[in-house]
C-alpha cells in the first residue's frame, strides 16, 4: 500500500506540469474570489448555510422521512439503501424491471462512491457517464481527479489523442471547442438510444419531496428527460428543510465552484414524466456513523462544490488521484479516514493545517481542525508510520525537559555547521528529502534574550 | 433511521432568512440582468425584431413556438415521444421570471410543455417581462413554486462546458445559442 506523500511524489516528477496544475487550480479559486466580490452579504450567506446544514443534521431523520413522504405522494417510487452493496442492487433491480440494458449517467460522487458503473457492467448494462470530463476519463479508464472538474489533470493534446484512438477524430487535433463538438455528437446517440437515465442529487427538499440537480452542460437533463426510468441517487445529507432554502445554496455553490453566479442549469424534479417513473436512491454508506463522531460530524454539511480543493496548497501539487479516494482534497481527508482509518489515515497529514479549506467552505465546515484532530486519532488508534512516531518520542523526551533541550538546541547549533551534509540529509530523514533547514543561528532566542535584555530595576 | 436518531446532535434552530430589499429600481435590474447574461455569452434581442429573427433562421429548419403571434413549423401537440422533437433547430418559450444576481430564468412544464425540450433544441429564445425580474434568487423562490409541475428549471445561459483545460466552449449537450427577449 503507498502512502498520500509517495502518490504525490510521482505527481511532482514532472514539475512543469506540476506548475500547470497548480495554476489550473488557482485560477479557479480567483474566478470564486471575483464572483463573491459583487455579494456585499457574502459572509451571512456563508453563516446562514451553515446555520441550515447544522438544522439539518440536527433533525436529519424528520426531515428524510419528511422528504419520503411527500416524494411517494408525488408518485415518486423511494429506496433506502444502508451500503454501496445494497445501492448498487436497487438500481441493478429497476433497470432489470424494465429489461433496460443501456443507460446514460450525468455526474455524481455518491454512484463513484458506490462503484456502480463496475457493477452495472459487470452485469452486462452499458453505462455512459455523460458529462465530458467524466466521459473523458471514464474513456481512460481512470477516476475523477476532482469532483467538479473530473479531467482537470489533464491536457488537451492528450484528449485529443484519446479522442482520435476512441471517436475517430482528426489525428493531432486539440483544439477544446473541435473535441466538445465531437463529445457532443458522439453523446446525442447515447442520449437517444439509453432506456435510464441516472443523475446524482444536489439538494432534496424534504418540504415539496422533490430533488435539484446542477449542472452547466444539460446533460443531466437530456438523460432523464429523454428516457422513460429516471433513477436520481442521493446520500442522506442532501436533504435541506424547504424550497426557499434552495434561494441559500444555489447563491453559494456555483460561485464557490467555479466562481459563476449560478450553475447554467438548476433542475427541480419532483414527479416522473407522462408515462415515465421516477426513483430515488436514499444511502447511508457510513454517514450515520460520522453523524455520531462529535467531532467530524460537520463534514456532513458538504454541499460538493471543490472550493476547498481549488484553495489547497497540497492538491494543487499533488493532484487528486493522489489522495486514492472518490473525494479528494481537504473534505476527501477528513470524509475518508473515517470509512477506513488504517487505509485513509495518512491523507490527514496531506495538509499543511494553513486554515485556507475553512476559509473558502461556503458552508463553514472547519475543515482544517478536523484533519488537526484525524491526525490525532490515527496516533492514538496506532496506525502512524514509524517515520514519525519515532521522531516524535524523540521530540517528546526533549521538549518535556527543559535542561535537555537547552542542550540539544546548543548542540545541534554548533553540529549542524560542522557535520557533512549526508549525515543530516540522508534517508532516513524523509522531512529533508524536499526541504531545506534554514541558517544555523549563533545563539539560540533564549540566549539572545539573556544578552540583550537588562532586567527591569 | 434509528442509528440517525441515536447519532444526531442536540436540537440547532433553523435560522429565518432575510427579507427582500423594499424599493426596487426596475431599471437598476435589467442593467444587472443584462450584464450577467451577457457575461454567460448569452444575446439580447428587440422584441420587434423577433419575427425577422425566426423568418431569417431558415426556411428548411423545425422551429418550435410557444407564442400566439409566431407560429413554428412544428406542432408541440403533435409530439407524444419526447425523441420525436430530436430535430428540433430553434424553440421560442416565454419564461415566468428573471433573476437580475445571476440571468437565470424559471420555466416550468406550463412554459417548456415538454421537458426536453429546451435542452435539446439546437438553438434557444427566451422571452421574460421587464416586470418579472427579482434582484436575487431568495426572491426568486419566494415567488415560484417549485413543484407547481413536476419539473422545472432555472436556466442562465446556453449550455457550456469547461472540461478541456478550462476552455469555454459554448454548446455542451444543450443548446448553442441563447437569445433572450427582455419586454
Amino acid at each position: 500500500m503507498t502512502t498520500h506523500a509517495q502518490r504525490a511524489a510521482t505527481f511532482l516528477e514532472d514539475g512543469p506540469r506540476t506548475d500547470w496544475h497548480d495554476k489550473s487550480l488557482w485560477h479557479v479559486r480567483s474566478k470564486r474570489d471575483g464572483s463573491i466580490a459583487g455579494i456585499p452579504e457574502w459572509e451571512a450567506l456563508r453563516q446562514l448555510g451553515s446555520d441550515i446544514k447544522d438544522n439539518v443534521l440536527s433533525n436529519l431523520d424528520t426531515y428524510l422521512e419528511e422528504f419520503e413522504q411527500r416524494a411517494t405522494a408525488n408518485g415518486v417510487i423511494v429506496h433506502w439503501a444502508k451500503d454501496a452493496e445494497e445501492h448498487n442492487r436497487i438500481v441493478h433491480g429497476i433497470l432489470a424491471r424494465h429489461r433496460v440494458d443501456r443507460i446514460v449517467k450525468s455526474k455524481s460522487m455518491l454512484t463513484e462512491e458506490c462503484h456502480l458503473n463496475q457493477y452495472l457492467e459487470e452485469q452486462g448494462v452499458e453505462v455512459i457517464d455523460t458529462d465530458l470530463g467524466e466521459r473523458i476519463i471514464q474513456m481512460r479508464n481512470e477516476p475523477p481527479s476532482h469532483i467538479v472538474m473530473p479531467a482537470i489533470h489533464l491536457k488537451k493534446e492528450e484528449i485529443g489523442q484519446l479522442f482520435h484512438e476512441q471517436l475517430g477524430t482528426d489525428e493531432g487535433a486539440s483544439d477544446p471547442q473541435y473535441l466538445t463538438e465531437a463529445a457532443r455528437q458522439h453523446l446525442r446517440a447515447k442520449f437517444l438510444a439509453a432506456k435510464a437515465g441516472i443523475t446524482g442529487v444536489n439538494f432534496a427538499v424534504a418540504e415539496t419531496g422533490g430533488i435539484v440537480v446542477c449542472t452547466n452542460e444539460g446533460n443531466a437533463d437530456m438523460g432523464v428527460h429523454l428516457a422513460p426510468v429516471q433513477i436520481h441517487c442521493m446520500g442522506i445529507e442532501k436533504v435541506i428543510p424547504r424550497a426557499e432554502h434552495l434561494g441559500v445554496f444555489t447563491r453559494l455553490l456555483g460561485r464557490s465552484a467555479t466562481g459563476q453566479p449560478i450553475t447554467i442549469y438548476t433542475s427541480h424534479h419532483h414527479k416522473p414524466k407522462p408515462g415515465g417513473e421516477m426513483h430515488v436512491v436514499i444511502v447511508d454508506n457510513g454517514r450515520t456513523e460520522q453523524l455520531g463522531r462529535e467531532d467530524f460530524r460537520n463534514s456532513l454539511k458538504c454541499i460538493r462544490c471543490g472550493a476547498c480543493m481549488n484553495t489547497c496548497p497540497i492538491y494543487r501539487r499533488s493532484g487528486g488521484h493522489s489522495y486514492d479516494h472518490t473525494i479528494p482534497g481537504p473534505i476527501g481527508s477528513i470524509l475518508s479516514p473515517g470509512l477506513d482509518l488504517k487505509k485513509h489515515g495518512d491523507l490527514a497529514f496531506a495538509s499543511t493545517l494553513c486554515g485556507s479549506c475553512s476559509d473558502v467552505c461556503p458552508v463553514k465546515i472547519d475543515i482544517h481542525a478536523q484533519l488537526y484532530k484525524w491526525r490525532q486519532v490515527v496516533s492514538e488508534e496506532g496506525h502512524l508510520a514509524k517515520s514519525k512516531t519515532i521522531p516524535l518520542l524523540g521530540a517528546g523526551a526533549v521538549l518535556s525537559r527543559g535542561g535537555l533541550y537547552n542542550f540539544m538546541g546548543k548542540a545541534a547549533r554548533t553540529a549542524l555547521n560542522i557535520v557533512p551534509r549526508a549525515v543530516v540529509y540522508n534517508r532516513f530523514n524523509p522531512w529533508g528529502e524536499s526541504r531545506e533547514l534554514p541558517e544555523v543561528p549563533k545563539e539560540s532566542f533564549k540566549e539572545w534574550y539573556a544578552r540583550t535584555q537588562t532586567p527591569e530595576a | 433511521m434509528e442509528g440517525i436518531r441515536s447519532n444526531k446532535p442536540g436540537p440547532r434552530p433553523l435560522p429565518t432568512l432575510p427579507p427582500d430589499p423594499l424599493s426596487l429600481d426596475i431599471d437598476e435590474l435589467e442593467r444587472a440582468f443584462r450584464e450577467v447574461l451577457s457575461a454567460s455569452k448569452t444575446t439580447f434581442l428587440e422584441p420587434e425584431k423577433l419575427a425577422g429573427y425566426v423568418r431569417d433562421f431558415g426556411a428548411d429548419k423545425t422551429i418550435v413556438s410557444t407564442l400566439p403571434e409566431l407560429g413554428g413549423t412544428l406542432d408541440l401537440v403533435t409530439i407524444d415521444d419526447p425523441l420525436q422533437l430530436a430535430g428540433v433547430d430553434l424553440t421560442i418559450l416565454h419564461a415566468r421570471l428573471g433573476v437580475a444576481e445571476n440571468g437565470a430564468m424559471w420555466l416550468s412544464e406550463t412554459e417548456m410543455v415538454h421537458r426536453v425540450l429546451p435542452f435539446i433544441t439546437q438553438h434557444l429564445v427566451l422571452i421574460v417581462d421587464r416586470a418579472t425580474l427579482v434582484p436575487t434568487m431568495h426572491a426568486a423562490y419566494r415567488r415560484i413554486d417549485i413543484c407547481e409541475t413536476g419539473f422545472g428549471v432555472f436556466v442562465a445561459g446556453p449550455s457550456k462546458t469547461a472540461d478541456i483545460e478550462q476552455s469555454l466552449v459554448i454548446g455542451a449537450h444543450g443548446p448553442r445559442s441563447l437569445i433572450v427577449c427582455l419586454r
